[in-house]
């Protein structure tokens, strides 16, 4: 007789019924409470259609924090990816300290943003901050950094790369590895110079690894959380928000739960259309090249 | 020859200067917390005297060993979730190709970029709802949720290289999938397995997303909620703030340390597509 055999598809069960209970059921439930007047407590509220969302295009508060997710976003990205592959060109070959290197840039990945944030905030604070140390030392007046809003996005973005630079470095030095030596060596013998191999070999080969880590890096950037809850809190003002502070402000501190999740539904939407399009505009780079 | 040594010297130097950019903060931070308040030297100073009073303070005042409790508790258990439903999802995804299981493993490789800020209303409501509020397993099944998609992939992607002639072999001598999957596929597993709860357990010990708003009651206080109230609290004694955060930042990066080829090989893994 035949042993009866369960189908094998019914092993991936238990994991669909995760996700879709715990992610696809709490997202198609957003745009539902997103239409509502919901304040985060009461049991009751009532269906004010679209109202959550026109308030979004009058809201300067929302406008302030999708210019800096922005920014905390390409900002980040940009800054990651040549620096990491600054980092990557020097430390890909062997010599004395590469490896202590390599360990301590990729170590703060290693640390909740959250901690990260607040281990910075020794550096940045007014009154005894760390890089105020160096700024007295050296004659200037002690700088009040995360006072300015404008500033402080950049010092955020400055603080989320130093965290994170080591991850795209470590991308990168896979991608080179892939590089076989012979082609450098090849136009080497052909007389280009550094920086002409860097510009028609590297770089161009280099591409599979920087699309993999600038669609991670965008993804990281545009749902920075815990290094602004840490040093600024979205403030002075408003004025350091991104989405996803602002969206925990509006549910938490501001008793505006219906607004919070249409925020939530948009930086949903806006954070997968982007990133479906960046990595689209670079794939097609890739294919165009091979 | 004396080119190559100068560019090499050159390259040392470089990579020092790094080092001492990136290695600042944690310097910093080390230096506060052994530093007594009354100390009002500049922060890039060392102590004068070792004060080992501030970890002792850090351990009282944020409560920490009940904190670490509480998160090894999370991880621990998210940690078996995953592993289990995840390698076992990953078994059919891996060696049944088809149409559909193709568009089932590009649905749950897609949900690694739902933010999950962006789902905090809906999903806390359903929590309150379900009574996960102020729960163990409420934060675990969401944090295990949460990562699985990404440990499905490795996964896949691992099983993908088993040769396929040993489940046919067995599946010949009258073994079950069910059979096939326990008795061939998960001992073989062990490697990979071994990055997955690496990754996934330094991923949850320092989440708190879901913490924060899961977890209110100060019983459940997890590691870095406790390391937020002394930034946010009682933002007077900065060198305790210090010794807790340097406590708590200590387990994963000694585990790096020591397992430096695993993180590195999971960080490739994990990007590389």
């Amino acid at each position: 007789m035949k042993k009866k055999n369960i189908p094998i598809d019914l092993l991936y069960i238990p994991a669909l019924i995760l996700l879709v209970v715990f992610v696809v059921y709490p997202l198609i439930y957003g745009v539902q409470l997103s239409l509502t007047n919901w304040n985060g407590y009461s049991p009751t509220y009532k269906y004010v259609g679209l109202a959550n969302y026109q308030k979004m295009i009058h809201d300067k508060m929302f406008y302030t924090a999708l210019k800096n997710t922005l920014i905390y976003g390409f900002g980040s990205t940009a800054l990651q990816t040549i620096l990491g592959i600054l980092y990557a060109l020097l430390l890909q070959k062997k010599f004395p300290g590469q490896t202590l290197a390599r360990v301590i840039i990729y170590l703060p990945a290693m640390i909740a943003s959250l901690i990260m944030g607040y281990i910075s905030y020794f550096l940045v604070q007014y009154n005894n901050g760390a890089i105020n140390d160096i700024v007295k030392l050296l004659g200037g007046q002690p700088v009040d950094w995360m006072a300015s809003g404008k500033r402080a996005v950049w010092i955020i973005v400055m603080i989320n790369v130093l965290q994170f630079v080591g991850k795209t470095m470590i991308i990168m030095i896979a991608g080179l590895q892939g590089i076989p030596d012979s082609y450098n060596e090849a136009a080497s013998i052909d007389g280009a110079s550094y920086p002409q191999r860097l510009r028609h070999i590297t770089l161009p080969l280099l591409l599979p690894a920087i699309t993999t880590s600038v669609v991670l890096n965008l993804i990281g950037g545009l749902k920075l959380f815990g290094i602004i809850l840490a040093t600024t809190s979205g403030g002075p003002g408003y004025s350091t928000h991104s989405l996803s502070t602002l969206i925990n402000y509006l549910y938490f501190q501001n008793q505006n739960a219906g607004y919070s999740a249409a925020v939530g539904m948009f930086m949903f939407l806006f954070i997968m259309v982007i990133s479906t399009f960046i990595r689209r505009v670079l794939e097609r780079k890739v294919a165009d090249l091979s | 020859m004396k080119k190559d040594k100068i560019v090499s010297w050159l390259k040392a130097i470089t990579a020092f200067m790094l080092i001492t950019v990136h290695i600042a903060p944690f310097y910093i931070l080390i230096n506060m917390s052994l530093k007594s308040p009354g100390e009002r030297t500049s922060r890039w100073m060392p102590p004068a005297k070792l004060h080992i009073q501030n970890y002792i303070s850090a351990m009282e005042m944020g409560n920490l060993l009940l904190a670490i409790r509480n998160t090894l508790i999370i991880v621990a258990a998210s940690v078996v979730i995953i592993v289990m439903v995840g390698a076992m999802a990953a078994y059919p995804l891996a060696r049944k190709v088809t149409k559909k299981n193709q568009l089932i493993l590009g649905f749950i490789v897609g949900i690694m970029m739902v933010p999950q800020l962006s789902i905090l209303v809906p999903l806390y409501k359903e929590m309150v709802s379900l009574g996960g509020i102020n729960t163990y397993w409420g934060v675990i099944i969401v944090s295990a949720t949460f990562n699985l998609p990404m440990a499905i992939y490795m996964y896949t992607n691992f099983i993908g290289t088993i040769p396929r002639e040993l489940d046919e072999a067995a599946m010949i001598d009258g073994c079950s999938h069910m059979q096939v999957f326990f008795r061939i596929i998960m001992p073989s597993l062990k490697a990979i397995t071994a990055s997955v709860v690496i990754w996934t357990s330094v991923g949850i010990w320092n989440d708190y997303q879901f913490q924060l708003y899961f977890l209110q009651k100060p019983s459940f206080r997890t590691i870095t909620l406790a390391i937020t109230t002394f930034f946010t609290e009682t933002k007077t004694d900065m060198g305790a703030a210090a010794a807790a955060a340097f406590m708590v930042v200590l387990p994963p990066v000694i585990l790096y340390i020591m397992l430096q080829k695993y993180f590195v090989k999971g960080a490739m893994d994990s990007a590389v597509k």
